[in-house]
């Protein structure tokens, strides 16, 4: 049995986050009723001209230069002519031989750690369709426009993942990239970001590519690495019976975990691809690519690297905090507020974002940038913990507190008189009251079993609900037991 | 109407005529030329509103204050039933106007209805209209030419003064000249095309029909000037055309073409236009032979482009959104086939279908994209012809307008009336067809042609020829 | 170039438009004279000539990222022979 290799190209679309769409003055918000949201070029009524959205221009520049492409000088609309009800004018407006944006690169994470470095052939702006819903009459399809021009950049990769798991790594680094650069909100379950699949397999590394099938409008990260993983299998499958893969387009069904052509004759497309005659030439000034390159945030990878090498923070620690560039600036500020990057209480912030801020956003649906415990009441939390005057364990039930809006954490630890008890005299009346009512331990180790200490420690701790000095405390004990 | 339209809407604004007049007079001498079969829709009650609206406040109407005028059923009219003279869009009623629409509005102008035209600008006769061909009002066996037939007939027949057209192919142009009448095509981007109904993007332009230089100078300086809305609308400043009607053709060199003298072109069509030239060098012109070998290949490359642009910019009459849609249809595909099948005509099908070729796959590279290199061959020619002269002249069509139903059966006898014409639209020039005689009683028109942007001096050349000639007062038997 | 009945049937696909049998026989022939007549660019050297796409030195002029048409959904739909409930709407597509 031969090794076979998967080989995997994505096309992703990216919906780019402007106001009005790319040709008209529509808006592009989403969830209006239907075809609210339609311009006259939308509608393609007869005599309207599409003017291209300068915003959405300059996003895809933005994408360019983030992935190290070669943004065009001078690049071209062209029309891609197919008849289709969601498709107003009979032809998409995209871009053909001459794409705004040509190469580049993205690098991907796997699971294991090990990086994927994800070449691109092109991003190219175009304009979204409508949506056709298949069930909302009876005998009729009905058609809403409001999508119908909403600006795209569909960035293409070359065909050099071999996996699964490499398709959606790949997948995810992308749609990282472009909220972090502010281009897409990248909401899945809304359709702005869609990924599409091209999947072939080969008997070896070294043999011509296969024939590929292409699996269409996948809308999560998981489907993709289900749909490519069973694709994958059945090709494999039926080359190993002997039957041919035939070219076609598939569709992914997300309860049964498979994926099916597509029904219907497949139809022999002829796009008759040819420059847009209402659109001149998109030429862009030098300068104009200047400052969008001066203004570009710093990128997802070079943060991460940067942590690593300045905060000394782990792989792990700092992929987390550069996950998205919410949670990456939440840290930046957070450390800010700490009077700066400090490799230690990097470490602990990343642990908190981690830790309990993780946890309580994921607990109430919430994403960061609207979390109640913001940068600056981390901060003051964190404080407290790294004066002494509360524990780690105490920090928790203040941040809690934070959270449920009883003010900063001095205030929380005040009001509740949580600060740590050094004070020896009553410290010692806890000790000694512990140590009394277990005479059992208290002889186990005098006998020698010191390791009932840790024992002591916890009921202490308990009693003072955390309170205690762990180092006043220690001292105590031993001194007593002793 | 001896006097030009500005000298009438400044009476209009001063009181002296009423803008109800003007348009009662036009309604009623649309009424007279209605075997002219000119008008799609008349719209009385609409020009009487707008009339009535500027006697009101007279003073505060603008240059072309209460002048009657019709557009080609290709500008979008805003609560007015604009067809492009197709059964697909009979009954469809824009909710927005025309830049061009608006711009004459806002100048006062009236609409008193909208001209019939080759269905979506596909033709040179305009008998390839929804309502039927059109009659040249010198000859009603004749054609009034195409696409914009409606509106030369209607300014020739004295109906209304001025007319808008659209050019794409010589379609202001080749009419002017067969009805006698002066039409001027603007440079490509000059005036906006938002709201014009789309037959070739890339050679589409807008344009004005009128009985003088100086109307047409006054309608252009109305409609010209950058539009935010159209993206191949250009920003450079609009020149002062009335201003420039004075200039006179005194030292201007004019390359008289070689090529549009060629094997196709009637003698005796030939023989007026020198005529006419002759009259611009007594002028002060100079003339001098010039040939633009290319231009051979203009009507080759602009059958291929424009049809190749249509194919595309009529994918949307699809019986969804607006216009004709089968009645039951049984599936999607049958809703498309049949709606497109019964909407449109036989000559906008053919061209459907030779663009859907051009553009497929395995011929674009012989078809398309070469006739796209050619069309810079031409553009270069022509550059390098302005680089020696002001101008370039010769017959606008070959022929005088012929009889209804002469070619309708032969598509290549038809697309050789725009040899011509094509090639200026292929460059994106200015030009303008000037009344320049007659020949068995049928107007000849001269072709002049400027570099970009250079529309003042097509209108001072034309002013010239109307100083040392008659033939743009002529006019048609039983239209006087 | 000749236009075959099978090249036809593909153009009037690609094109959505249903050609009745009587009709199959003129436009084969006009398309055929009109393809030759194109055809004669075939002769035209154009070596290293770079097409030419749009008339004159135009380039693209862009809008700012504003919204300036709100909802017209009832003028539009008003339009459409087959508006239903503030959709369009077409046959039932299968996919």
């Amino acid at each position: 049995m031969s090794a076979w290799q998967a080989v995997i190209g994505l096309e992703l679309h990216v919906q780019l986050a402007t106001r009005r769409k790319l040709f008209s003055g529509a808006a592009t918000a989403y969830g209006a009723e239907p075809n609210a949201q339609v311009g006259l070029v939308d509608a393609a009524l007869p005599g309207t001209l599409p003017v291209p959205n300068a915003e959405a221009v300059r996003m895809a520049v933005r994408f360019g230069l983030a992935v190290g492409g070669r943004v065009a000088r001078r690049s071209e609309f062209a029309r891609k002519n197919y008849f289709y009800p969601d498709l107003p004018k009979g032809y998409q407006i995209s871009q053909y031989e001459h794409p705004i944006v040509a190469g580049g690169e993205v690098r991907a994470r796997l699971d294991d750690g090990r990086d994927v470095r994800v070449a691109l052939v092109r991003a190219h702006l175009e304009e979204d369709a409508g949506k056709s819903l298949h069930d909302a009459f009876h005998g009729a399809t009905a058609i809403d426009l409001n999508r119908a021009g909403t600006p795209l950049i569909e960035v293409v990769t070359t065909p050099c993942l071999h996996s699964a798991a490499e398709a959606a790594a790949a997948m995810r680094a992308i749609h990282r990239l472009v909220t972090w650069l502010g281009i897409c909100d990248g909401n899945l379950q809304e359709g702005s970001f869609r990924c599409d699949a091209n999947v072939s397999v080969r008997p070896g590394p070294d043999a011509p590519l296969g024939t590929r099938c292409e699996i269409k409008n996948l809308n999560s990260f998981r489907f993709v690495e289900k749909a490519v993983e069973y694709e994958i299998e059945r090709q494999i499958r039926e080359l190993e019976a002997g039957r041919p893969i035939r070219q076609e387009t598939r569709l992914y069904d997300e309860t049964r975990h498979q994926t099916r052509a597509l029904r219907g004759k497949e139809e022999a497309h002829d796009y008759r691809y040819f420059p847009d005659p209402d659109l001149p030439p998109l030429v862009l000034a030098e300068a104009e690519i200047d400052a969008i390159a001066a203004a570009l945030p710093e990128l997802p990878d070079a943060r991460r690297d940067r942590y690593q090498r300045e905060l000394g923070l782990s792989d792990y620690d700092a992929d987390l905090v550069t996950a998205d560039r919410s949670t990456s600036e939440y840290f930046e500020a957070t450390l800010a507020a700490l009077g700066g990057p400090e490799p230690k209480r990097a470490k602990t912030v990343a642990n908190w974002i981690a830790g309990e801020l993780a946890a309580a956003l994921n607990a109430a649906q919430r994403p960061i940038a609207e979390s109640p415990v913001g940068p600056e009441a981390l901060a003051g939390l964190i404080r407290e913990i790294e004066a002494g005057r509360i524990s780690q364990k105490v920090g928790k039930d203040v941040f809690a507190a934070i959270w449920a809006g009883e003010g900063d954490a001095a205030t929380i630890i005040a009001a509740r008189g949580l600060s740590v008890i050094r004070d020896d005299a009553a410290l010692a009346a806890q000790v000694d009251a512990i140590l009394a009512a277990n005479p059992k331990p208290v002889a186990q180790y005098r006998a020698g079993d010191t390791r009932v200490l840790g024992w002591f420690v916890g009921q202490v701790m308990r009693a003072t609900r955390g309170q205690a000095d762990p180092a006043t405390l220690d001292r105590l004990l031993r001194e007593r037991l002793g | 109407m001896s006097i030009d339209i500005a000298a009438l809407a400044a009476r209009v604004r001063d009181g002296t005529v009423r803008a109800r007049d003007l348009a009662e007079e036009a309604l009623a001498r649309a009424e007279a030329a209605r075997s002219l079969n000119a008008l799609v829709t008349l719209d009385a009650d609409g020009a009487r509103g707008a009339a009535d609206a500027i006697d009101a406040a007279p003073a505060r109407a603008g240059a072309l204050a209460g002048i009657p005028l019709v557009h080609k059923d290709l500008f979008s009219t805003r609560g007015l039933r604009t067809t492009a003279s197709s059964r697909m869009l009979a009954d469809y009623v824009p909710p927005f106007d025309a830049t061009v629409v608006e711009r004459l509005a806002a100048a006062g102008a009236v609409t008193i209805g909208k001209a019939s035209l080759d269905e979506f600008a596909m033709g040179s006769s305009n008998e390839t209209a929804d309502t039927g061909p059109v009659r040249n009002p010198w000859d009603p066996t004749c054609v009034p030419g195409g696409s914009s037939g409606g509106s030369a007939a209607l300014v020739a027949a004295g109906v209304v003064p001025v007319a808008t057209g659209t050019d794409t192919g010589g379609s202001v142009r080749q009419p002017a000249a067969f009805c006698g009448i002066t039409g001027l095509k603007p440079t490509y981007g000059r005036v906006s095309r938002f709201g014009m109904i789309a037959f070739a993007s890339s050679l589409d332009q807008a344009g004005v029909l009128a009985r003088s230089a100086a109307d047409c100078a006054h309608a252009l300086a109305a409609i010209a000037g950058h539009d935010p809305r159209d993206p191949t609308s250009h920003p450079c400043p609009v020149d002062d055309y009335v201003a420039a009607l004075g200039d006179g053709v005194a030292g201007r060199r004019i390359g008289v073409v070689r090529e549009w003298f060629g094997d196709g072109v009637d003698p005796a069509v030939a023989a007026q236009v020198r005529v006419a030239l002759e009259r611009l060098e007594a002028a002060g012109a100079k003339l001098i032979d010039v040939a633009l070998p290319t231009l051979d290949h203009a009507i080759p490359a602009y059958y291929v482009i424009a049809p190749a642009e249509a194919s595309s910019n009529l994918a949307r009459y699809d019986g969804v959104r607006y216009g004709h849609r089968a009645a039951d249809p049984a599936d999607l595909a049958d809703l498309y086939t049949r709606t497109r099948a019964e909407g449109f005509g036989a000559e906008v099908k053919r061209r459907i279908l030779l663009g859907t070729f051009v553009l497929s796959s395995g011929y674009y590279d012989a078809y398309y994209r070469q006739a796209q290199r050619v069309r810079r061959l031409i553009a270069d020619d022509f550059a390098r012809a302005f680089a020696d002269v002001d101008l370039l002249a010769g017959p606008t069509a070959p022929t005088v307008a012929f009889r209804i139903g002469e070619k309708t059966s032969d598509p290549l006898a038809m697309y050789a009336a725009d040899v011509n014409t094509v090639a200026v639209n292929l460059a994106g020039l200015p030009a303008i067809s000037v009344p320049a005689g007659f020949v068995d009683g049928l107007p000849v028109g001269l072709q002049l042609a400027a570099p970009a942007f250079a529309e003042g001096r097509l209108l001072a050349a034309a002013a010239a020829l109307e100083q040392r000639s008659d033939w743009h007062r002529a006019r048609p038997e039983g239209f006087r | 170039m000749t236009i075959d009945e099978s090249t036809l049937d593909h153009l009037a696909r690609l094109a959505r438009l249903r050609i009745e049998p009587a009709d199959r026989g003129g436009l084969m022939a006009d398309l055929a004279a009109l393809t030759g007549l194109v055809g004669r660019l075939a002769a035209v050297d154009t070596a290293g000539v770079e097409p030419l796409s749009h008339p004159g030195d135009l380039t693209l002029r862009l809008a700012p990222d504003v919204v300036t048409e709100g909802d017209r959904a009832d003028a539009l739909l008003a339009l459409s022979e087959a508006a239903q409930g503030g959709y369009y709407t077409v046959p039932k597509v299968i996919e």
